[in-house]
């Protein structure tokens, strides 16, 4: 079936089959390998991306139910060759051990905080239920979103807990 | 992880998509399909032709229709749990909403899928029953109401009929408080339940007059928990009146143990979760 949708801010137009699930078409027919297919049961979130404003998990939706959609992928993120507040705070803050379940994170941080710019621990650790890290990386995956989030407000990120009382 | 091959139709309206279900052996629909394409993806069900109801007009919103809400087949999760008016007149499913899944599931998934999918598990059924909510279904028979007491037939199992699309869900606007509690099988209140209830009831003159209990995950299918309120209505709704109707919440009951916990568990959990939803409604109707 023929598919048409915006991915990262520019157009595709593929044929698939209608089993093909929206993460096949982006790795497969669009090459965009950063979004992972992790449990493929719908529970890990590391297919996830951002879909009309939206964050949904890509190995749980039909290509075809994506038609007409603007997509975001990871790599639609970064801008210029400057990486997005929340890959920043993942680099800046460890946010990640062996990297699988980091695509997904990333994407459900950037929907959360595009909701709530000051979210407290506990609503970043909610609004990222949906998530799996099975290096049990989450305490600095949260530290990561508040770098983020104090960041996209114009604020200066907290001290990383490392630099805390060193200088 | 593909599915077997299907075809696929994306019908423009709901006579179109109720035309193709009519004439089409083995089509089923899809609404957010947070349920169904796990179970095509396991190859646990293979339909032979999907009928998307995404592209349908009119089946988005919530509506107030003065004596009643109205939620549309595509509602999502997401949306259920934040309208100001099912939290102001069905707070049970604004909570229940708001407890699906997780955030993903909840901007896909739709609150009249999983109570068409009728999972024992899932937290909007159960809210849907104690609330009194009516379910609308439409066939190319035309278009029929289903009240939510009827609705549950077994495990996974509804009233509907095949050829038939549930295209909203109707609350009644009927004053009191109502309330959803559940332990989660993640802690808290995170995945599906290991157990949960959903009450709704009404206060008059100082004594509680009428209402429903409904248990998230303890039997075949959600369950009104008769006993309860026969066992409240006419007191003060106080913590202790509760505490005594709250131990009459498995009567008639079978519990069912799973992975998640024995039958003597669940039945704790269902009586400790129909305390505290008893608690919430009744502060919620004073």
């Amino acid at each position: 079936m023929h598919v048409s949708l915006t991915v990262n801010g520019q157009r595709a137009v593929t044929d698939v089959e209608p089993r093909t699930l929206l993460v096949h078409l982006l790795r497969e027919e669009l090459g965009l390998t950063g979004t992972h297919v992790g449990c493929d049961t719908s529970y890990c979130g590391a297919c996830t991306v951002i879909l009309d404003g939206k964050t949904v998990k890509s190995c749980t939706m039909l290509a075809v139910q994506a038609q007409g959609a603007e997509v975001t992928t990871i790599e639609g993120l970064a801008a210029n060759g400057d990486l997005h507040p929340v890959q920043e705070g993942f680099w800046e803050r460890h946010g990640l051990q062996c990297g699988f379940c980091t695509p997904g994170m990333i994407m459900s941080a950037v929907g959360l905080l595009s909701e709530n710019g000051s979210p407290s621990e506990d609503e970043i650790r909610h609004g990222l239920e949906g998530n799996l890290c099975r290096c049990t990386g989450y305490h600095n995956i949260v530290r990561a979103v508040e770098y983020a989030a104090a960041k996209m407000r114009g604020e200066e990120p907290p001290a990383a807990e490392w630099e805390e009382g060193s200088s | 992880m593909y599915p077997r091959s299907f075809e696929y139709v994306s019908p423009g309206s709901l006579d179109e998509a109720t035309s193709v279900l009519a004439s089409t052996e083995g089509a089923k629909v899809l609404a957010g399909g947070m349920s169904l394409l796990p179970l095509m993806k396991l190859r646990l069900f293979s339909p032979d032709v999907l009928v998307d109801i995404g592209r349908i007009p009119g089946l988005s919103s919530i509506e107030d229709r003065g004596d009643h809400l109205a939620i549309g087949a595509m509602v999502s999760h997401a949306a259920t749990a934040s309208d100001p008016s099912v939290a102001e007149h069905a707070a049970a499913l604004a909570t229940a909403a708001s407890w699906t899944g997780d955030v993903q599931v909840r901007n896909q998934g739709t609150t009249c899928g999983s109570i068409a999918h009728a999972d024992i598990a899932a937290d909007q059924p159960s809210a849907a029953l104690a609330l009194g909510a009516t379910m609308v279904a439409a066939s190319a028979g035309g278009v029929r109401e289903i009240a939510a007491s009827d609705f549950f037939v077994d495990t996974l199992t509804t009233a509907l009929e095949p050829g038939e699309i549930l295209t909203e869900i109707r609350i009644p606007k009927q004053g009191g408080g109502s309330a959803y509690e559940k332990l989660g099988r993640r802690g808290g209140h995170t995945d599906y339940a290991v157990a949960g209830a959903a009450v709704w009831l009404d206060v008059s003159d100082g004594a509680v007059c009428c209402g429903r209990v409904a248990l998230t995950g303890v039997g075949a299918k959600p369950t009104l928990a008769e006993g309860v309120m026969e066992a409240l209505i006419g007191t003060d709704g106080s913590d202790a009146a509760i505490a005594e109707a709250s131990e009459r919440a498995l009567e008639g009951v079978t519990v069912l143990d799973d992975l998640f916990g024995t039958v003597e568990y669940k039945a704790h959990l269902a009586k400790v979760m129909t305390r505290r939803a008893l608690q919430q409604a009744v502060a919620a109707a004073t």
